[in-house]
């Protein structure tokens, strides 16, 4: 059984169609990434998993549990936490205060302040200080830390590399493996292509509302993830 | 002696104000609500003590202060989560007209329940004992003690925001309602535990002005209004903000009685909270990030 499992799913923006017969298999220890230019539908595909938009048809299985009509924070008990496109740190609270509220459903699990203060050591000098005189990479590592305190059997990340300096961006996929070791599978979505690829395990490619093309890194030319990525 | 007496019956009336106040900023702050019907709800709980205290025999209306703060807390839950919940988010406008509403229903049940006429809270000696402080100075014990209860009910609540779970949720819904729900936060309930707190604090405040003054159901509008002003002078999402917005617009009312006669005591009011909306739109102690 798999993780996670899109079926068919098309979702809507009112009258405005941002996915088509999405189908998706996320399995246990995945680094599952998907890409694509601007606009073609990766992060709607977030969103619908995190439950933030519901698919118009198809279904979303967790698990193999239908999830599809649970609210956003019933899907954080069950194990989904997110790291949301522009990092949506909480700004008026500390950094230790935004790590707690990651913990809000008390899910049990490896992930602690301690654990994530000893993943990205950077934040913990830093813990008493309201989160929006943070710089955009420690705002970053405070955005993944904030949903690993869930203790997430999957985690959504949306462009984490997006306005980092190249440095930082390493950095964030270096800790990658050490997610994996600890039970966490990660659904990553990136428009920045060259620096997911290393570290992924699948790949998706986006176009328009509809997979273009999918498989492992490995197997797949950069001839054929450019025409998939620009749709040429 | 005239001005220092009015300096302080305005600072302890100012109390008064801001135990109005806080439960509006509250309430905006978390879900950027605007509740029309605010000051309504701060008459409905004298009308509920009233109650208690006419069903029992002899009851000091003080006493009920605790059971009228449950009920109006449980009534601000569910108020919440089978009416507001419904508006929040759904622009400014819904929430407007919805409590707009809520308020012309709560002013004419209670008219329709209890009259128009003027009712009175009856709390014994207490409500005549004063401290002399010289023979034309004296400080009410009711007054002093609404002023008291501000404080303390003020600084619980920053205790409350600062250092609790729930606390934590409600700064995290109102900085990203969004994210907040990603992180697990179930919204609706958060919002509903809000209004129930904020009506909890309200009814401190419309009980202790029920024992201090006699109370009709059409007071809400006046009251309304002061809290808005409370705040405002005071800064959004500061609770020692509102307080001294309240002490403010309580020593401007009454020095402008003082002053002018008895009957500019609101419009004194009024004139001093525009001139510092004009001056420091912001308040004095506004505490509000923007990301």
């Amino acid at each position: 059984m798999s993780l996670l499992e899109i079926e068919n799913a098309s979702v809507f923006y009112e009258d405005f169609q941002a996915l088509y017969d999405i189908n998706i298999k996320i399995e246990e220890g995945d680094i599952f990434a998907c890409i694509g230019a601007n606009g073609a539908g990766k992060s709607t595909m977030l969103k619908t998993v995190a439950g933030v938009l519901v698919p118009k048809t198809g279904r979303i299985l967790f698990d193999g549990q239908p999830i599809d009509h649970m609210p956003p924070y019933k899907r954080v008990e069950l194990g989904i936490s997110s790291v949301p496109e522009g990092r949506r740190v909480f700004p008026s609270l500390t950094v230790h205060e935004n790590l707690l509220i990651g913990g809000y459903r008390n899910r049990k699990g490896p992930w602690t302040t301690d654990s994530i203060y000893e993943l990205f050591p950077l934040l913990k000098p830093l813990r008493k200080r309201q989160a929006n005189g943070l710089s955009g990479g420690e705002q970053q590592a405070l955005a993944i830390g904030r949903a690993l305190m869930a203790n997430p059997r999957l985690i959504l990340m949306d462009e984490v590399s997006l306005g980092l300096a190249p440095v930082v961006i390493k950095r964030i996929y270096e800790a990658f493996p050490i997610l994996l070791e600890n039970g966490c599978t990660i659904l990553v979505v990136e428009q920045d292509v060259q620096h997911v690829l290393t570290v992924a395990t699948h790949v998706a490619c986006f176009l328009e509302g509809r997979i273009a093309l999918e498989g492992r890194p490995s197997e797949l030319t950069s001839e054929q993830i450019t025409a998939a990525y620009f749709g040429v | 002696m005239d001005w220092l007496n009015a300096i302080i019956q305005g600072i302890l009336l100012g109390g008064l104000y801001a135990l109005f106040a806080v439960g509006l900023s509250l309430v905006f702050g978390t879900m950027r609500l605007v509740n029309l019907a605010h000051g309504d709800l701060t008459v409905l709980p004298a009308y509920i003590a009233l109650i208690i205290v006419g069903s029992t025999a002899r009851f000091n209306p003080l006493y009920s202060i605790p059971i009228v703060m449950v009920i109006m807390f449980v009534f601000g839950y569910l108020l919440q989560r089978g009416l507001l919940n419904f508006v929040v988010g759904s622009g400014d406008v819904a929430g407007v007209i919805v409590t707009f509403g809520l308020s012309i229903v709560i002013m004419n049940g209670l008219q329709e329940a209890f009259t128009a006429n003027s009712q009175g809270l009856d709390a014994g000696r207490i409500e005549n004992m004063s401290i002399t402080l010289s023979d034309q100075l004296a400080i009410g014990w009711l007054p002093l003690i609404i002023f008291i209860m501000a404080v303390v009910v003020i600084a619980a609540l920053n205790v409350y925001m600062g250092n609790t779970k729930m606390g934590r949720a409600f700064r995290a819904v109102s900085d990203d309602q969004e994210a907040a729900r990603l992180m697990g936060i179930n919204t609706k309930h958060v919002w509903a535990v809000a209004m129930g707190v904020a009506l909890l604090i309200v009814s401190i405040g419309g009980v202790m002005m029920g024992i201090r003054t006699t109370f009709n159901p059409l007071l809400g509008a006046d009251r309304l209004i002061f809290a808005f002003e409370a705040v405002i002078i005071g800064g959004m999402g500061s609770s020692w903000g509102t307080l001294l917005g309240g002490v403010i617009l309580g020593v401007a009312q009454l020095l402008g009685a003082l002053i002018f006669g008895p009957a500019w005591q609101i419009l004194a009011g009024h004139v001093v909270f525009v001139v510092i909306l004009a001056l420091r739109p912001q308040g004095f102690l506004a505490k509000t990030v923007t990301a």
